[in-house]
Parts: structure tokens; sequence; C-alpha cells
């Protein structure tokens, strides 16, 4: 079992994780995990592929819930609460904590309609209010300027870095606190991914951020925390800079140097 | 080198008449009918066709007015598909997006049985059952009725829309579901708000075979609507459908005669018909993928 090494715990814990194990049917994909992410900071996920970083992620927002057969064992706090208690609201806490996908997804909508969705199945209903909302959202993705003439057109036009940006636009657009991101530039071209990682930067002062990412540079560049997942394990967990320059595990090392994954 | 290009071109040429195949034969019908229909044209004249009154054979005045055909074909199209629709639709819904796979597996199947049932044994099953469940539920004299005709298609069709709507829904993108969930949304606003709009185009075309398999539906209207050539807006009235005069008259018509050509007025009718539900079809796909 791996703590949180931080010598400075000025951060304070957004999400808590203590002792997860997690499986897909019989299948164990996560083992004993247990991490402290911090409040209002980056924090990367790295390790080869299969090594359980997505369905990681992925238990932060219960989305593995959708698949059948799925199951858990240990805890996760966000902001003190068990966020898989019976007790919870799903839909509050989809809410709260937004996710991108690796794959751009917009809806098959306008630009418009794919902002305004979020707002619209939490209650907002007022057209000047969506507005407002819609423009502020596509403002904080840098996309504005970008689309602002053709918001009612479809958002499958847009090209592939556009619609990803759209994508981090619309998870905005329901004011969450925590941002999940599933390899959000795997699929995207390197003008396209230097966008997002700015994206990423500005977002940092205001949202939790926990970013999947198969690109070592990308983690080392966007993130101020990394947690090193290997085989469904989290092997190393602590601030970028060290975790790439002053590994505290053999296997991290390896991995940073480039020397497997 | 030269061989290859004339082997490559004879290839095209026959995939290309293999193409245009259905084309020539939806002339060819369009043309062996219009061929019998036109002498219509000058005795007894075309407006004959706009009257209200269906009487093929009469000791008195013969009268060929199509008006009270077209309007009972509307009518029982009109219900069934708004009973169809509806049902066939949510029914696909159900199977794709919210069965357990066992139930998948179990509704399926008899879906597609439903579909495999020949018209006529459908058409017992009216007579039988339906007509007087219709007769008796409106207090009426006859069960033999628009509505149970309708009632007749709409089961008929609704085989075809829950198959291909089915189809559409679940070929919607995992990721569209995802992405809706992700933002909060419950399954049913997901399933209501993204995953069916996103199957639109082909949960329209769905339908629109659906409403094709009324129109031209035959036996079991037949057997079922009471076969009164009259124009009425009520669902409780009898009614006869173009297909079914078509079908009931033209054994015994003589060859030639005003009565004969007058059919295929009829038949030309139902196949402009379709051809503009096929139309409106078509409009609306394009219009809903313009967004």
């Amino acid at each position: 079992m791996v703590k949180m090494t931080t010598e400075n715990n000025k951060a304070k814990t957004k999400i808590s994780v203590t002792n997860l194990d997690f499986y897909y049917s019989a299948v164990q994909a996560l083992f004993d995990i247990s991490i402290d992410v911090p409040a209002k900071q980056v924090t990367a996920l790295i390790g080869p592929s299969g090594c359980g970083k997505s369905t990681f992620l992925r238990t932060l927002n219960r989305m593995n819930d959708t698949i059948p057969g799925t199951k858990y064992d240990g805890k996760i706090r966000i902001d003190d609460k068990d966020i898989y208690a019976p007790s919870t609201d799903v839909v509050a806490l989809r809410k709260k904590v937004g996710m991108v996908f690796q794959k751009s997804n917009p809806f098959p909508k306008s630009i418009f309609d794919n902002i305004a969705y979020g707002p619209r199945i939490h209650g907002t209903k007022k057209q000047s209010e969506l507005s407002e909302i819609v423009e502020k959202s596509l403002d904080r993705s840098g996309l504005w300027n970008e689309v602002k003439d053709r918001l009612h057109k479809s958002a499958l036009k847009l090209s592939g870095g556009q619609q990803q940006r759209l994508c981090i636009a619309r998870a905005l657009a329901v004011d969450p606190e925590i941002l999940l991101m599933d390899e959000p530039a795997s699929a995207l071209d390197p003008q396209a991914t230097v966008k997002i990682e700015e994206l990423i930067e500005e977002l940092r002062a205001d949202y939790t951020i926990i970013i999947v990412t198969h690109n070592m540079q990308q983690a080392a560049r966007v993130s101020g925390f990394t947690a090193f997942f290997y085989e469904g394990k989290l092997v190393e967990f602590g601030e970028t800079e060290k975790l790439f320059t002053k590994p505290q595990k053999k296997h991290t090392e390896d991995y940073v140097t480039g020397r497997f994954g | 080198m030269k061989k290859i290009v004339t082997k490559e071109k004879s290839i095209k040429l026959i995939m290309l008449l293999a193409a245009s195949t259905s084309i020539f034969i939806v002339l060819l019908i369009f043309l062996f009918l219009a061929k019998e229909a036109a002498p219509f044209i000058f005795k007894p004249g075309l407006s004959e066709l706009f009257t209200a009154r269906w009487v093929p054979v009469s000791f008195q005045k013969e009268s060929f007015g199509i008006l009270p055909l077209v309007t009972g074909s509307l009518l029982v199209t009109i219900i069934a598909t708004l009973i169809a629709v509806p049902i066939g639709v949510c029914g696909a819904i159900y199977i794709s997006e919210v069965a357990t796979s066992g139930e998948r597996r179990f509704l399926k199947p008899f879906i597609e049985l439903l579909a495999g049932i020949p018209s006529v044994v459908i058409g017992f099953f009216g007579l039988t059952v339906l007509a007087p469940l219709v007769k008796s539920a409106f207090g009426l004299q006859t069960g033999l009725n628009a509505l149970t005709g309708a009632l007749l298609l709409a089961l008929m069709a609704i085989p075809t829309i829950v198959s291909i709507s089915e189809d559409a829904i679940r070929s919607v993108p995992k990721s569209y579901k995802e992405g809706s969930l992700a933002l909060g949304a419950s399954r049913l606003e997901t399933i209501w708000k993204v995953t069916t709009p996103a199957a639109l185009p082909g949960i329209i075309a769905a339908s629109m075979l659906g409403m094709g398999r009324v129109v031209g539906e035959t036996m079991a209207v037949m057997m079922v609507t009471g076969n009164a050539a009259q124009i009425t807006a009520s669902p409780l009235e009898s009614v006869r459908t173009m297909t079914a005069t078509i079908a009931a008259e033209m054994g015994e018509v003589p060859f030639g005669s005003v009565h004969y050509r007058a059919l295929f007025c009829v038949g030309i009718v139902l196949l402009l018909l379709t051809f503009t539900i096929n139309i409106i079809a078509q409009r609306a796909l394009k219009k809903y993928r313009d967004i």
C-alpha cells in the first residue's frame, strides 16, 4: 500500500481513496488503491495500457456503475462524503465531478444545445440564463471567438480539437468542482494538444483536475502531482517533479525514463 | 493490360445493370398501369374519378368515384400509424436500452415471429376476436369498421417498426450515452434527450416502412373493415380501402371494361400515395440531418 508522501501538506485533500479494490465480474482491475488527491491541483495518472488508470478515474464519478457486473470494495470520499454510500445522489455526484472522454463526444446537436444540455437537465429553463452559461463556458474553454457566429450549427462540424474543447465547455457548464479527463488529447494533433494543455493550465486555479495520460511529457508539463499505476496497483504518488526526477521506486524510474511501457 | 480493362468495364456494366434493375421495374410497373388505365381519360373522363360514389356494377348508373376509397385508405392508415409508431418506438427503446439480456433474448424473436404471420391468419384473428371486442366496447352494430382494420394493421406494422428502430437505437454510439450520464443526466433523460434523437433518422425510416406496409396491406383489411365505400372520418364506420377494392373486384371484372380501367386508376393513385409518403420521409430525414 502506498500512502501519499507530500512533505508540504499545504494542499487540501479533495478526494480521499482508501483501500479501493475494483472488479469487472471476476477480474480484479484495481488492488488496494489509497490516494489523497489535492484540491485545485492537476493530478496526472500515468502507467502502461491496461494498468487500471482509466478504471480508477471512472470510479470517481461512478461511471463504472453503467457496466454490468462491476464490484468494488473500499472507500472513496469526496469532500469527506462517501460517494458509494447508499444515500449518494449519483446525479448530484456527476454534476460535481465532470468528465471529459478520450474521444471527443459532442452530441449530434447544435453547439448551443450541447453546452445547454447539462444546465437544462439540472433545471435551468430561462433562455437568457442558458445563453449566459453557454457564453461563459465557451469563453472559459477558449472556444467562444471561434464559434460565436455559429452557435446553432451542428457541433459535429467542428474540428477534432474544437470538439474536445466543446466537451470541456460542456462539462464546465454544469459548474463542477472536479474535472476528470481520460486522455483528452490522445486523439488530437500537436497544435490542438497544446491548446488543451493551455486550457488545463488555466482551469487549474478553479478546479481539481485529474488527467489520465499516456504521454509522460504531457504529465510533466501539466500536472503538479503524478500517480504511477502498474497492473492495477498504485506504485507511487507524489509531486510530479519529484516523481520524475527522484522516483522512490525502481519501477517508477524504469517507466518514467522509458525503460519499459 | 487491355484484357483487364475490358474485364473491369464489363463488371462495372453488370453492376450498373443490377443497380438499375429496380428503377426499370418501377418504371415498367408504372407504364403498365398507365397503359391499362389510360382509356379511362377519354371515357368516362378523369373527372369521374373525383366523385364520391364508387358503384362499379349497377343496372341504373355506374359510378367510379374513388374518393371514398382514398379516404378509406387514409383513415385506416393514419389511425394505424398513430397506434403503431408510439408502441413500436417505445418497444424498441425498451428492448435496446432497458431490457435485461434475458428479456431481450425472449422478446426479439417473438416480435419477429409476429412479422412472419400471414396476413390472412391475422385477418382471421381480427374477424373472430378483435371485431367482436370493438363491437361490444363501443356498442356498435358491427365490429367491421376502420378502427378494427387499423388495429389489425398496427399489429402488423409494429414488428417492422420495432425491429428497425431497435437497430437504429442500438447503433447510437456508446460515447453519446456516457457523455450524457457523465453530465448527471438520469438514464431516462439520456434515452429521451440523447439516444432517441440521435437514432431519429432510423426511427423515421422504420415508421415509414411500417406505414408502407399499412398502406399496401390488402387481405386483413378486406376481411375486417366492412368494405362500405363511403366517405367518413369516423373510425367506427365501415370503410373500404383502395387495396381491398382492387383485390376484391379485379377477379370478376370484364377485361377492358370501364370498371377494369377504373381499378387501374386506383392502382396508380395507390402508387402515388406510397411515393408521397416516401418523399415526405426523405424530406424529414434531410431536414433533420442538416441540423
